[in-house]
């Protein structure tokens, strides 16, 4: 029995969870929201650097700061619903590469349409979401582990797929489709379909009934089970989906970079963690939203994007990755801490009955 | 209690119920993860061998017991981790930064003697394994989320102190250098000391009180807490362990390969928890064993040599990782199942 709940309960439990709840709920309180604390942050963000910052507000810059941030927004889209309901997916980045050397060796060898590799590379991230979905879900295996298993193994396969190869030789129209921008603008066409993804994804995860029950199911599985919702079956969707997603940013990052290479997008998984956390969705599901997310997104984008024109080595910009990541978690918690202390306090000093 | 563990309640009692509830025997040695680990790692030495002869020469042999010294060491660390329910993601970067640290100390004070560096590195993981476990504390999240945020700083940190530089062997004392290939009686010195680390928190896991204790949070932390167990102490103090043998690893690693950049162990640390994960120490924690977590590393870091010498195209070697996490963790759920259902039927025969 005792192993039941080992392998089904989340991280932690119980009165740890809920006082870790309240004590956002303290925190919400206090700032508005997390949403609009991170999207101070980001606009505070954006003002120093283009006061600050050489070059910063510049068109091109503009260009190439929206173009890093693509494959990131898309990714972070399925994650963030996927951490509310309580499970995590590690294995993106992986897929990416995976569905980047597919497209490549189709294209090599098929000799398929390039319209037809791209759906068909979607329709095999769907494919490879679904097989994290199915050891989840149908087989009850935590989605750390599975996760962690396929980030191996969906690297590994796309090795074998194309060894150390590259493939290169895509059509320049399609290349050059990829980082245009929009005419007259200095906007990417890319940032179009993110932004609609972006918006059906927020209609489903705030305006309808799978939404809330995504929300139910991050905050307790059985009692979601009990009101009725398919817990077993919408997670199989979400993985699917956060897969199919994959694919297009796989197709996305083989024609930006006209290359299609077996280490494409190696490591991205940790930084779209860093920037659903950063946007505000609690690690412990059932909490957070599409609009903190998309904010923490760009927050981390334009800090890096700035620094690094500040001549700061591309490398060590991983401190500030790291540093977002541990003050949005530590800092909530630090000031609601002092604050029940105060309460508490206050309370002791004149004790009257509630 | 650990799934190992009750199986190895019943075989010392010799207690048996009715034999509708008798496990097989195959499953009872899948139930010994050591022993079913040992068997894999057998069968892979010997097919191997018998294609190519050569792979269990000496020289061949001294390779592996390298190869795997370091990735060993830090299952070990991270299998005190995860036995509490935690995961420290940032054990990968704890070892780039103290092999770096390391190589600059040497480059600073070319003199001094290699024990202090070691325990001046040792210190140094500490110190970072300390941060670890003061911002869980603190912040009352998952381990996850802290560790990967100090996964980014540390190494951020190790690529702003390094800035491009590079350090190289004849920077360091040929003393130092020769930790990292000698061998006594042809066993590599680096992979004695891994023994010694896996046998003494394997002793101290299984035999000393707090060790227990450890289990008993990674089962169920509030129960742990009703309980008597000062939890948070103990978390803090697992962090410190694991940041300490990350220490001693990087200390290693620097010996061992002598050319250090800020990059060094990146990505490391996956595959620190795949080797735990294999060895059969649980990602929700309360089950496993430092043995076990030893012997999964040896077995990943073999596969890797064996599929070289049996000529298959080495760019699967990952794909073969990722396949056994997934039948390992696989393989535990379905003999949880099977031993929950099995005691089930027990309790309502009212044995």
């Amino acid at each position: 029995m005792a192993h039941d709940s080992l392998y089904a309960a989340p991280p932690s439990t119980g009165a740890e969870t809920e006082r870790a709840a309240g004590r956002l709920a303290g925190l919400r309180a206090a700032l508005g929201s997390w949403d609009a604390a991170v999207v101070a942050a980001l606009v505070l963000a954006v003002l120093l650097a283009g006061v600050s910052v050489q070059n910063f507000a510049t068109g091109r810059n503009v260009q190439f700061l929206l173009l890093d941030l693509v494959p990131l927004a898309l990714l972070a889209l399925p994650m963030t619903l996927i951490v509310i309901t309580g499970e995590i997916d590690l294995s993106v980045a992986s897929t990416v590469g995976l569905c980047s050397t597919l497209m490549g060796q189709l294209w090599l060898s098929s000799g398929l349409s390039l319209e037809l590799i791209c759906v068909l590379v979607v329709l095999l991230g769907g494919a490879l979401g679904a097989v994290n979905g199915l050891f989840v879900t149908g087989f009850g295996l935590p989605s750390l582990a599975v996760t962690i298993g396929t980030l191996a193994l969906y690297r590994g396969l796309s090795f074998v797929v194309l060894g150390d190869q590259a493939v290169a030789d895509f059509p320049a129209s399609w290349t050059a489709a990829a980082v245009r921008n929009i005419p007259g603008t200095s906007i990417p066409v890319a940032v179009v379909p993110v932004l609609l993804l972006a918006l059906v994804f927020g209609v489903v995860l705030h305006a309808t009934s799978t939404g809330r029950a995504l929300y139910a199911m991050g905050n307790n599985d059985q009692a979601a089970t009990f009101a009725g919702v398919s817990v077993a079956r919408t997670k199989f969707w979400l993985f699917v989906a956060s897969g199919a997603v994959c694919g297009l940013v796989g197709i996305f990052w083989t024609l930006r970079y006209a290359s299609a290479r077996g280490d494409n997008a190696t490591g991205l998984e940790l930084t779209v963690v860093t920037a659903v956390l950063l946007g505000g969705v609690s690690i412990f599901g059932g909490r957070g939203g599409l609009l903190g997310v998309v904010a923490g997104v760009l927050l981390l984008g334009v800090l890096r994007n700035a620094l690094q024109l500040a001549d700061v080595d591309a490398n060590a910009l991983t401190i500030v990755t790291g540093a977002l990541l541990i003050a949005s978690v530590v800092l909530p918690n630090a000031v609601a801490d002092v604050r029940a202390r105060l309460h508490r306090r206050r309370q002791r000093a004149n004790p009257v009955a509630p | 209690m650990s799934l190992t563990d009750t199986g190895a309640a019943d075989r010392l009692t010799g207690k048996r119920s009715s034999d509708r509830g008798r496990p097989g025997l195959t499953e009872r040695l899948l139930a010994v993860r050591e022993l079913s680990l040992l068997l894999a790692l057998g069968a892979l030495v010997l097919v191997t061998t018998l294609r190519n002869d050569r792979f269990l020469s000496g020289q061949s042999v001294k390779d592996l017991l390298l190869g795997c010294a370091i990735l060993v060491i830090l299952a070990v660390g991270q299998t005190l981790v995860i036995v509490t329910r935690n995961v420290d993601l940032s054990v990968g970067s704890i070892l780039g930064l103290v092999a770096f640290s390391t190589g600059s100390l040497f480059l600073v004070a070319p003199g001094l003697p290699w024990p202090v560096a070691l325990l001046l590195g040792v210190g140094l993981g500490a110190v970072c394994g300390a941060v670890n476990g003061g911002l869980i504390a603190v912040a009352k999240v998952p381990a996850l989320v802290i560790t990967l945020g100090t996964l980014y700083a540390f190494r951020g940190v190790d690529y702003y102190w390094a800035s491009g530089r590079q350090i190289n062997a004849a920077d360091m004392p040929r003393s130092f250098l020769r930790l990292g290939n000698q061998t006594v009686l042809g066993v590599p010195v680096l992979f004695l000391v891994a023994v010694v680390v896996v046998a003494a928190v394997g002793y101290y896991l299984r035999s000393y009180r707090s060790g227990r204790e450890l289990y008993a949070i990674g089962s169920e932390p509030a129960a742990a807490r009703l309980s008597g167990i000062p939890v948070g102490r103990r978390v803090f103090a697992v962090f410190v362990a694991s940041g300490a043998l990350a220490g001693l690893a990087g200390v290693l690693y620097a010996a061992r390969f002598g050319t250090l950049d800020a990059a060094a162990g990146t990505g490391l640390e996956l595959q620190v928890v795949a080797a735990a994960v294999v060895g059969g120490v649980a990602i929700f924690g309360g089950s496993g064993s430092a043995y076990g977590a030893a012997l999964g590393a040896v077995l990943l870091t073999t596969i890797g040599s064996s599929l070289a010498v049996l000529r298959i195209d080495p760019f699967w070697q990952q794909a073969v990782v990722g396949a056994l996490i997934l039948a390992a963790i696989g393989l535990d759920r379905l003999l949880a199942l099977r031993m929950a259902a099995r005691l089930r039927g027990r309790s309502a025969r009212g044995a």
